[in-house]
């Protein structure tokens, strides 16, 4: 397993050094002129051609990716070329909001998905199991942003329990944390909690016709312990799989629900460093969500050892 | 103890309550409350150099922790504000005096050489500063607190460069920041404004936070515009962003936050019918649009056809869609702004409604050919993206081919600066809209420089415009000076330099709990004070 977990660190690098070289090509072929956002649309050609002498846009391309790439090598993602920040402290800023979304909405997600998965496979076509079905659909099917403004009217704005808006990092207080991720996490889990809802239900309805699950009830266990035991733990691989792929993209940014909630989180900094082509900003934002898949994925992988045996590596 | 109680409730219907009772204690309050603005500008703070950029939330930004030599008030007239002045009588020579108590925010005091690397840097990029700079023989410190700058000819660039309210103010800064180059952001943002930056909490695109400068010595005048007493009556004043707009809305319901720099119009009936909320237009001015047409390449190097692109777009139509209720917006043909000193009717008659006859006998006449329209539509932009609509619209029904080409507002002014031929990548026409404060002399309003390839984008070719403007330059008065934007603006409509589709006003929202916000075309945060109870 060690050995396992080595190679596939290594084999991340030339992954890593791919996408870099990839998302450098495809910033520089997509119009835009970061000069020309920084100057404003009514500065003159001259001026424009010195503020991009100034950023380094006039060298050749090649020259520009072997700079970067050097300053890649040192583990330096460069600074914006709007505000001067490096992008490191800038992403160091903005990860709080997304990384606390994305634990509390899988958090959510596993402890109320998975059961109502389980209770509806319990008895397929059953009411339990048409009613977490229908909930489902109805999560599958209501876009985030109109259940964002649902909660806000209702539970901000008519009961006042929460704030409308914005994020308070967990050292200003918990309370005050916590108070401001339960809306978006409530309106972003909803489509979480439909895919891995069904996905339990689809899944240990499979294990349940499985011959070691008649064998446990033949040996007189309990019907919760083979749910629970036999049936969930040998459904558990595409389960961990669908969530694993929740967690990527939870942590790549959700921008919309970042949007309605105002939390000023990855999802929202890439739509900016996008709008303003901002192309350091971009490439380590780009380059962070291309190693958090990586590593989502190794976790994954060995996840599916711990809850399948047979699995080796 | 407290995490095993904790967990069996949390298994029951009262885990927020539980985390609640627990936790709060923890987010004990800190000490008394600073008076604090909370504000919803319209974008996220990211440049931070207010000569180098001309973005207005850069400018606005400015004005917070900087200060001018001069300001204008409500009447267009240039008042003191850091300095005095004195003028010679030949008009060649002024001699400027800083006031007693200006201090920088590092506690080190304003001096001549401050202000003179500032006005070399401001004069090295904007628009007025580098007309003015060609009649500038000299400027030289006769000691810390007094300057001269001498004129090669006389002119009132120099008083209008130096009260200039947008975009790019010329702020004042330390000689040290002064001296980066105009092609380089500065790094470190030290001003002698009515409020500090404070560098620690600051979040590019996210929040800006600004405490009162405790040393500022406000002047004694009443505040109008950038002139008179910027006097600051809370601690602190943070710029919060939001990209949703319904967002900030609902925040400002909900007493989060006090300030919405811009209502969309579409959202202004819920501000409208909202309690404690008042709605205002605080930038009575309020801003124009606009279209450009480029001069290099067919079929717009004609002036017929451009005559006829502007005989067809009906400005009622543009605005309706763009603004929708006429309590916000205004038919105006003056290409420098109804409402500014320089505001001129010329071509009202066929520039602002729409004739569509007009537009094709011109067609007819020029022998439009077909030659497809390349016109740029950004999205990304409520305010930018209705007005290509109207005109494609109206330019098929005169019987112009166009090619309506969608895009994100950064594509629109990148491509902006493409003087290629549109087969080659570039562009025919495309719609913006300005601040009227920018554009009511034609040095400010770029649309007017007319310099061939060398002015802003659409590269109108029209000397007896750029004679004008020098003319206007050197005017002794300000009658001289409408009666030469009178020619001007007969020029800009008659050989097609800028289209104008008509002005707007963008209203501002705000917590009934605040007063004192200023009406000016920019917007301040001195003089607001929480109401008395």
């Amino acid at each position: 397993m060690f050995s396992y977990v080595i190679k596939r660190a290594v084999a991340t690098l030339p992954v890593m050094a791919m996408v870099a070289v990839v998302v450098f090509a495809m910033l520089r072929l997509t119009p835009g002129d970061p000069a020309a956002i920084l100057a404003g649309d009514d500065a003159s050609g001259a001026q424009l051609e010195a503020i991009r002498r100034s950023m380094g846009l006039d060298q050749p391309i090649m020259v520009q990716l072997y700079v970067w790439m050097k300053q890649l090598a040192q583990g330096d993602l460069g600074v914006s070329l709007l505000s001067g920040t490096p992008v490191l402290e800038m992403i160091g800023g903005r990860i709080g909001p997304t990384l606390s979304l994305a634990v509390l909405t899988i958090l959510l997600t596993i402890v109320v998905a998975i059961p109502m998965g389980v209770v509806a496979a319990r008895n397929p076509g059953g009411l339990l199991d048409r009613t977490v079905m229908t909930f489902s659909v109805l999560g599958f099917s209501i876009p985030t942003f109109v259940i964002g403004y649902l909660l806000i009217y209702a539970m901000a704005l008519k009961l006042g329990w929460f704030p409308v808006q914005g994020y308070s990092s967990v050292d200003k207080g918990l309370w005050p944390f916590f108070q401001r991720l339960v809306l978006p996490t409530l309106a972003l889990s909803g489509i979480y909690i439909a895919l891995v809802a069904r996905m339990t239900r689809s899944s240990v309805i499979d294990v349940m016709g499985e011959d070691f699950i008649r064998t446990a009830r033949a040996k007189g266990a309990k019907e919760t312990s083979v749910l629970l035991r036999h049936a969930l733990r040998n459904a558990a691989v595409p389960i961990v799989t669908v969530i694993g792929i929740g967690v990527a993209s939870l942590i790549t940014g959700v921008v919309v629900t970042e949007s309605v909630f105002n939390l000023p989180g990855l999802g929202r900094l890439v739509v900016e460093a996008v709008l303003a082509r901002d192309y350091p900003v971009i490439q380590g934002l780009i380059l962070l969500f291309s190693f958090t898949y990586v590593l989502i994925n190794l976790a994954v992988d060995i996840l599916y050892t711990v809850f399948d045996p047979r699995i080796r590596y | 103890m407290m995490i095993l109680s904790c967990k069996s409730l949390l298994r029951g219907s009262r885990a927020l309550l539980c985390a609640a009772s627990v936790l709060v204690p923890v987010a004990a309050s800190t000490g008394a409350q600073a008076e604090t603005v909370k504000a919803v500008m319209m974008s996220g703070l990211r440049v931070m150099d207010p000569v180098m950029s001309t973005a207005f939330l850069t400018r606005d930004h400015g004005y917070m922790i900087y200060d001018t030599l001069l300001g204008v008030d409500s009447e267009f007239k240039v008042q003191s504000q850091m300095a005095s002045w004195t003028v010679s009588d030949d008009k060649k020579t002024y001699t400027f005096t800083l006031r007693d108590g200006l201090k920088w925010h590092d506690g080190a005091p304003v001096t001549s050489e401050d202000c003179i690397a500032s006005i070399k840097r401001w004069g090295g990029v904007d628009t007025t500063g580098l007309a003015l700079m060609t009649m500038v023989e000299d400027i030289t410190a006769t000691d810390d607190k007094t300057f001269v700058i001498k004129l090669t000819q006389p002119t009132t660039l120099l008083l209008s460069g130096l009260s200039k309210l947008s975009s790019r103010p010329a702020f004042m800064m330390p000689k040290r920041v002064a001296e980066t180059p105009g092609s380089q952001p500065i790094t470190e943002y030290v001003g002698s404004g009515p409020f500090r930056f404070i560098e620690e909490e600051f979040q590019p695109g996210v929040r800006v936070v600004y405490e009162k400068n405790g040393d500022y010595v406000p002047r004694d005048e009443p505040p109008s515009w950038t002139a008179g007493g910027k006097v600051v009556n809370v601690d602190r004043v943070e710029w919060v962003t939001m990209p949703d707009q319904m967002t900030a809305i609902n925040a400002l319901q909900n007493d989060e936050i006090d300030f919405i720099q811009q209502i969309p119009f579409d959202l202004l009936p819920l501000v409208e019918a909202a309690d404690g909320i008042d709605v205002k237009v605080i930038d009575k001015l309020g801003s124009w649009t606009y279209f450009r047409m480029n001069h290099l390449h067919p079929p717009f190097d004609n002036e017929l056809v451009r005559q006829a692109a502007m005989a067809a777009v009906g400005q009622e139509d543009v605005l309706r869609m763009l603004v929708g209720n006429p309590e916000y917006f205004q038919t105006c043909a003056a290409v420098m702004g109804c409402g500014n000193p320089n505001e001129d009717t010329y071509g009202e008659e066929w520039v602002v409604s729409a004739d569509i006859e007009r537009a094709k006998e011109l067609l007819k006449e020029a022998n439009y050919d077909g030659t497809p329209v390349v016109l740029l539509q950004p999205t990304d932009i409520a305010m930018l993206a209705a007005q290509p609509i109207v005109m494609a619209d109206a330019w098929r029904k005169a019987g112009f081919n166009v090619d309506l080409k969608t895009m994100d507002w950064q594509t629109v002014v990148t491509q902006q600066g493409n003087q290629k031929s549109p087969e080659e990548g570039g562009w025919n026409a495309f719609s913006t809209y300005s601040i009227l404060a920018t554009s009511g002399d034609p040095f400010g309003n770029t649309t007017l420089s007319t310099a061939g390839r060398k002015s802003w984008a659409g590269w109108p070719d029209v000397p007896e415009i750029e004679a004008l403007r020098l003319d206007y330059a050197r005017a002794a008065n300000a009658e001289e000076q409408k009666a030469i934007a009178a020619k001007i603006q007969k020029l800009a409509i008659d050989k097609g330099v800028v289209g104008p589709l008509g002005q707007f006003r963008i209203p501002a929202a705000y917590d009934s709990e605040w007063t004192g916000f200023l009406e000016a075309p920019v917007t301040l945060f001195w003089n607001i004070q929480k109401a008395a109870e």
